[in-house]
């Protein structure tokens, strides 16, 4: 059983920096805020849905060093997503930067680890920036992530520069012989005018249980443009907290694509922060879940600045005995005058004992604003089904064309071709074995 | 080719049809026509297959088989067709993959081989310019954002493509003007012939201006009350349905 003494005894051996006291400091204000905090339960207002203190009882282990060595090239070469040859790869294992497996070619194009970012030029940088997700997640298992910051990434997009070949994030953990706790922690930021698209993937070797509590920030300057992608599609023994944290310091524009397709326990935590004026930010997200898979997307657009525009649509399909949650918070301060921000949840359950827990959140502080949210929970249309089957198309084949014309206007969100192609033919197994 | 017996029929513990009798034979047209609520639309949906109603009584015979036993998706296949009164918007669904997809689905179902591309677009170009249909309307979403005419015509154009024995037109010219209908009834006159039926549902006679039937019946009460030839549009047209109503008040009197 992972118990706060057993997190004590592992935050003591870590290594202090030498250079940087401020990541030690950090780590131990953090640690610190889980000693009080804890593991958050359904009682904290955030987790009332998602229930992650009983995974403690399983006996994770946290491995204290990177273990190179236990995935080797070949065994990743077989995680890799389809099209992998050109592009740009940072893999963690165990939630450890591994330098021999990953593989940056782009120019303008940086990766170090965080502690050789904190004694460079990226000094102010990191001091400024790491961490800036604490204020908007409050609670124990983001204090966990932060207390253990350690073989942690950061990656720097230079002035100017368009990043032509996408940056793939592999996640990956290696549970083939006990049960594994990760923390991956990376630090991004994007400079003025500088343009790239972010992939993250999740993959869990072995049948033992993994967990994987994983942190990025991302910091967004002057008229730079971001496109991240999380594909999560792990076996039903893994389970994630997963935190992307985008902050907008300067007019620019962000695309956010989510698409959780399987994993036993999947809580997604997405922040953006519109922190100067006529920020653009897109939201998108799709999750197809079924067995007893959880997932949950929470969500938060702070509108800062004034001109902003927010666009969040969320899809969600849930068979089986799945259970899903969405909650997107809105805020808009008081300074944040000609606020756009619209937001929508839709849902369709395929089974009577799925179900969702959907909830918008709006906090207005200025009054020339305009904001719409709404959600639905529904059953697939019956009126579509019975159209099809009365052109002759079976009821399998009309479910998936419904589902898949569901999903459509998600997919196209995803920009890089090979991608959506790969993320398409995933939901099309997925509804081929769903709905036999 | 369609024998309907003693058909009764409801929805949701309402009972709308009370015992149609229809017999209807390769090459013809029948029409039906009735006042609101007479069960038109009602019979449409039952002989389609739609499964929120419920058949109480009586029997429906399509080319030989008991057309009440099978699915939707069944009748479609074995050559039954509804136009529909209000098609269905598919937002994300492309309008040509839809009719590939059932034009392969009934294929399967006749056991024969999925339909080559190159016959497929030479079939869909020949039937295109028969109800002339555009092919910008096809590259969207199925009837997403079409107007009242575009979906009309879309639905004769699948009507076209899947080239059924019996097409029961549902209130085809609801919502349209002359013009539209003119254009949708072009278009179902050329896919007529001697081994097909068509059954059109209408409230008004206009339609039927068009789309010349062979016999009229009315409906009433769920029940054919009247049927004649096409002449007896003309005269309801004229009368109004109250002659009917009153006809049958006398004689359940």
């Amino acid at each position: 059983m992972n118990t706060i003494a057993y997190f004590k005894e592992r935050f003591d051996q870590l290594q202090p920096h030498e250079n940087h006291r401020g990541l030690d400091l950090l780590r131990e204000r953090a640690f610190q805020a889980f000693s009080s905090m804890g593991i958050p339960d359904s009682k904290h207002e955030e987790w009332k849905y998602t229930r992650i203190s009983g995974l403690f009882s399983k006996d994770f282990q946290m491995p204290a060093d990177p273990l190179t060595g236990t995935i080797t090239m070949e065994d990743f070469k077989l995680l890799r997503l389809p099209g992998s040859e050109q592009v740009n790869e940072i893999v963690f294992v165990n939630g450890f930067y591994s330098i021999s497996l990953s593989r940056i070619h782009s120019t303008g194009l940086t990766v170090m680890t965080l502690e050789e970012a904190a004694q460079n030029g990226f000094k102010d940088t990191v001091s400024k920036w790491l961490g800036d997700s604490a204020q908007y997640l409050k609670d124990g298992i983001h204090a966990l992530n932060t207390a253990f910051v350690h073989g942690a990434v950061f990656i720097h997009v230079g002035k100017g520069k368009h990043i032509e070949q996408p940056l793939y994030i592999y996640h990956i953990t290696d549970a083939r012989s006990v049960n594994i706790l990760s923390q991956p922690r990376s630090l991004m930021m994007i400079d003025e005018q500088a343009q790239v698209q972010v992939i993250e993937n999740y993959a869990t070797l072995g049948y033992n249980e993994s967990f994987t509590n994983q942190v990025m920030e991302i910091i967004v300057d002057h008229e730079a443009r971001l496109e991240y992608y999380k594909i999560q599609n792990d076996g039903t023994n893994t389970s994630q907290v997963s935190t992307t944290h985008i902050r907008q310091i300067g007019k620019s524009f962000t695309h956010t694509v989510t698409i959780s397709l399987n994993g036993g326990l999947v809580r997604n935590n997405l922040n953006v922060v519109l922190d100067a004026k006529n920020c653009e930010a897109h939201l998108y997200g799709l999750y197809f879940q079924s067995g007893h898979s959880h997932v949950d997307n929470h969500t938060v657009v702070d509108n800062i600045k004034p001109n902003c525009l927010s666009n969040e649509l969320y899809k969600g399909i849930l068979n089986d005995q799945a259970t899903g949650v969405f909650n997107g918070k809105i805020f808009v301060r008081q300074q944040a005058q000609k606020t756009n921000a619209y937001q929508s949840n839709k849902n369709i359950l395929l089974s009577n004992s799925s179900s969702v827990n959907t909830k918008p959140q709006l906090e207005i502080f200025a009054d020339d604003v305009k904001c719409t949210h709404g959600c639905t929970v529904g059953k697939l249309n019956e009126e579509g089904m019975f159209y099809l089957q009365s052109r002759g198309i079976t009821e399998k084949t009309a479910r998936s064309l419904l589902l898949s014309a569901y999903a459509s206007d998600i997919l196209e969100q995803i920009k890089p071709e090979l991608l959506r192609i790969f993320v398409e033919k995933l939901i099309a197994q997925r509804l081929e074995k769903d709905l036999s | 080719m369609l024998t309907i017996q003693n058909l009764h029929a409801g929805i949701e513990g309402k009972k709308i049809l009370n015992g149609i009798n229809l017999h209807i034979q390769a090459g013809e047209v029948h029409a039906i026509m009735g006042p609101n609520g007479s069960g038109k639309s009602t019979l449409a949906s039952v002989l389609a297959g739609r499964s929120d109603y419920e058949v109480l009584d009586g029997s429906v015979e399509f080319l030989g088989r008991n057309l009440l036993d099978m699915s939707p998706e069944n009748r479609a296949a074995e050559g039954l067709f509804l136009a529909f009164q209000y098609p269905v918007e598919i937002p994300g669904l492309n309008t040509v993959n839809f009719i590939k997809t059932a034009v392969n689905e009934i294929r399967k179902y006749r056991g024969e081989a999925p339909m080559d591309a190159v016959t497929f677009l030479k079939r869909m170009k020949e039937k295109m310019a028969l109800v002339n249909i555009e092919q910008t309307l096809l590259s969207r979403s199925l009837n997403e954002g079409f107007s009242g005419g575009e979906k009309k015509r879309n639905e004769v154009f699948q009507m076209a493509m899947l080239e059924p024995k019996l097409a029961i037109l549902d209130e085809t010219d609801s919502g349209l003007d002359i013009d539209a209908i003119r254009t949708v009834s072009n278009g179902v006159n050329k896919l007529r012939n001697k081994d097909n039926a068509i059954l059109v549902v209408t409230h008004y006679q206009r339609l039927l201006d068009y789309i010349i039937p062979d016999f009229v019946h009315v409906l009433y009460n769920g029940r054919i009350v009247k049927s004649g030839p096409k002449e007896l549009a003309l005269e309801l047209e004229e009368r109004g349905y109250d002659f009917i109503k009153g006809e049958n008040t006398v004689e359940a009197a």
